[in-house]
């Protein structure tokens, strides 16, 4: 049984809606007789085609927020507009720095509970939540009890994106009510760190470097790797906390969630929280020198070997076929 | 200035716990130690604290069986004093609940500054910075890599999908930090020694003025439908490197016609 309206906290960056914004549409479409969209932006004319292609009929927008951060802003809008007679019965989040600010505001605004870290949403007369715990060992399903709207943030990755054919969404410009000091934190300056290649969480191959590198600089080789391959580069949080690498390269629980066709793994030993961002991937290759480290529990192709003797050769080799 | 930190103790990830069956909640073993992530905070707010050139770094955790042993450590650390809430009432509670009573009980301290980690290592829910934030009527920065404090504002550097952003905010705030923020000392034996006489402040939900109906089991308004095994990824060939290790690679990724 679907249920009626489901509204998607919609995201984009650089004029383009995140992947995983389309994923939810598309995931709502199925289970919601009516999808909507709510984005805090001045650009949401710009955006109505896509959202509406992936099932949106509305997006709700606030406009330009003005640099506020949108968490606090966002919520008062939506708690607002569920006042004003909107009656969604389930409001889902992307899984993100902001999805979680608007989610977590908005659920002490309307008093109701929320469910994390989504991978699955079902729709059953009410909703339910799938979610992984001891690394992605066991699954766990978890109904809300009490009344809607329900309150959910999805992991990126967990559906498949796909257009519904629909027109353009209609833009809806909602109000944001006076909130005081609840949202004066303000965006001053935003600095993007430039890469190249393609996104870590859209690239079809992923190569990894962890504290098995040994020192910052041999982060180098993983770069040079994954150019070669034509993949991006990542890597394990411990490297992150480091410092040889930005935040955002971090793959895992608390970085990003990969699903590439191949996964390559170097002095990475395999925890849980890393695992739990990676083990959708198509294959996964490791090296270690450790033959007991977790990570090889799930490898297709394990090589208990020194990443410094292995990474190089492969790059000498891959190099040679070029 | 007066920095609360909020700070979860949680049984040792070493120990992983484990679900009971009959109930369908974590079943907590082992020892209970502070939250590495927290440590962060606490070690952020002392800092701030001391460049401040004044002012004291107050915990507020809440725990079953007035634990405190996670608490010991922070005050070990140099906090000044603790909050600590432990009440049956609060058996079950999910984020909303849990930020419920954090935030009666930070009520009560008069702090400037309100930090947490960004997600517990054992919960992981990852929401309570924003519904304390909401509940006090406070702004927040969340993912901070970077704080300064200016008089009465708040610099932070938030991490984002592509870099960082520069946010600014009046004070009090609430601000949620990473890992990695600052880097944590270890406490020393005079620290620890001095814990011993610090004191923690026990409080049940009645004495925050909450209603038992709003926490725990009866506030939490979700229940777990099922429960099942993952399907397991089996692990493939695994070999030790003969200096063939890279030609094996690129075999297997021809085989998967990826080069
Ligand atoms: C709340 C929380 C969230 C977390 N989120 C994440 C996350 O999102 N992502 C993440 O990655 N981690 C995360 N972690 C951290 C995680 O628990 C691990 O600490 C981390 O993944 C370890 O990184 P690593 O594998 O690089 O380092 P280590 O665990 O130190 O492993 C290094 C490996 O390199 C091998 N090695 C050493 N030298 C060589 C050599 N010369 N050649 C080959 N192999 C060698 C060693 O055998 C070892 O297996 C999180 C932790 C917590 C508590
Ligand atoms: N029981 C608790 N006592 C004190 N602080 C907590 C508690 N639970 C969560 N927190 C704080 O809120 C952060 C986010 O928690 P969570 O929403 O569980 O991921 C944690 O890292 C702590 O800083």
């Amino acid at each position: 049984m679907p249920i009626d309206n489901v509204l998607v906290f919609a995201e984009a960056f650089e004029g383009k809606p995140l992947s995983s914004t389309l994923e939810l549409l598309t995931k709502a479409r199925e289970i919601g007789s009516n999808v909507d969209a709510f984005y805090t932006g001045a650009d949401a004319d710009a955006l109505a085609p896509e959202f509406g292609k992936y099932g949106a009929s509305k997006v709700y927008t606030t406009g330009d927020l003005g640099g506020a951060l949108p968490g606090a802003p966002a919520a008062a809008a939506i708690a607002k507009m569920i006042e004003g007679g909107t009656t969604p019965d389930l409001i889902v989040f992307t899984q993100t720095y902001d999805g979680r600010d608007t989610l977590g505001r908005l659920s002490a605004r309307l008093d109701r509970p929320v469910l994390t870290n989504g991978l699955d949403l079902e729709a059953d007369g009410g909703v339910a939540v799938g979610t992984a715990i001891f690394g992605g060992n066991t699954l766990i399903k978890t109904r809300f009890t009490g009344e809607g709207p329900h309150l959910v943030a999805i992991r990126p990755k967990s559906f498949a994106a796909e257009e519904g054919g629909g027109g353009a969404a209609e833009v809806v410009t909602v109000e944001v009510p006076d909130i005081g000091v609840a949202g004066a934190a303000k965006i001053i300056e935003r600095h993007v760190e430039e890469r190249s290649g393609p996104k870590l969480d859209e690239a079809p191959i992923v190569v990894s470097g962890g504290r098995g590198l040994g020192q910052a600089e041999k982060y180098e080789m993983i770069e040079e790797l994954a150019k070669l391959l034509k993949g991006a580069p990542g890597a394990s949080r411990a490297i992150v906390d480091a410092g040889w690498v930005p935040y955002a390269y971090q793959v895992g629980q608390t970085g990003k969630t990969v699903k590439p066709t191949v996964y390559l793994a170097c002095g990475i030993s395999g925890a849980t929280q890393h695992m739990v961002g990676m083990k959708g991937a198509k294959n996964i290759i490791a090296v270690n020198k450790d033959k007991d480290a977790p990570i090889f529990s799930i490898a297709d192709l394990g090589i208990v070997g020194d990443v410094h003797k292995v990474v190089p050769k492969l790059i000498e080799l891959l190099k040679a076929r070029s | 200035m007066n920095v609360v930190v909020c700070v979860k103790q949680i049984p040792d990830p070493a120990t992983p716990g484990e679900l009971d069956a009959s109930t369908k909640t974590l079943r907590r073993s082992g020892s209970i130690i502070l939250d590495d992530s927290d440590a962060y905070g606490v070690e952020m707010g002392l800092q701030l604290a001391d460049k401040a050139g004044g002012g004291e770094v107050i915990l507020v955790s809440m725990a079953p069986n007035n634990e405190n042993k996670g608490l010991r450590t922070a005050l070990a650390m140099g906090a000044a004093k603790a909050l600590l809430i432990s009440d049956e009432a609060l058996a079950g509670s999910d984020a909303l609940s849990t930020a419920k009573v954090l935030a009666k009980a930070i009520e009560r301290a008069d702090a400037d500054l309100i930090l947490t980690a960004t997600e517990s290592t054992d919960g992981y829910t990852g929401t309570i910075p924003a519904q304390v934030a909401e509940l006090l009527g406070l702004p927040m920065v969340t993912f901070a890599k970077h704080i300064e404090v200016d008089g009465d504002r708040v610099k932070v550097q938030r991490q984002t999908e592509a870099g960082y952003d520069e946010v600014e905010s009046p004070l009090p705030a609430v601000v949620s930090v990473t890992a990695g923020v600052v880097e944590p000392r270890y406490p020393s034996f005079k620290g620890i020694m001095a814990a011993k006489g610090k004191p923690v402040d026990e409080l049940k939900v009645a004495d925050l003025g909450l209603d038992a109906g709003q926490v725990g089991w009866a506030g939490a308004r979700q229940e777990i439908a099922d429960v099942s095994a993952a399907e397991e990824r089996k692990a493939g060939e695994i070999v030790e490197d003969e200096g063939d290790g890279a030609e094996r690679i690129v075999a297997f990724l021809e085989q998967l016609k990826v080069i």
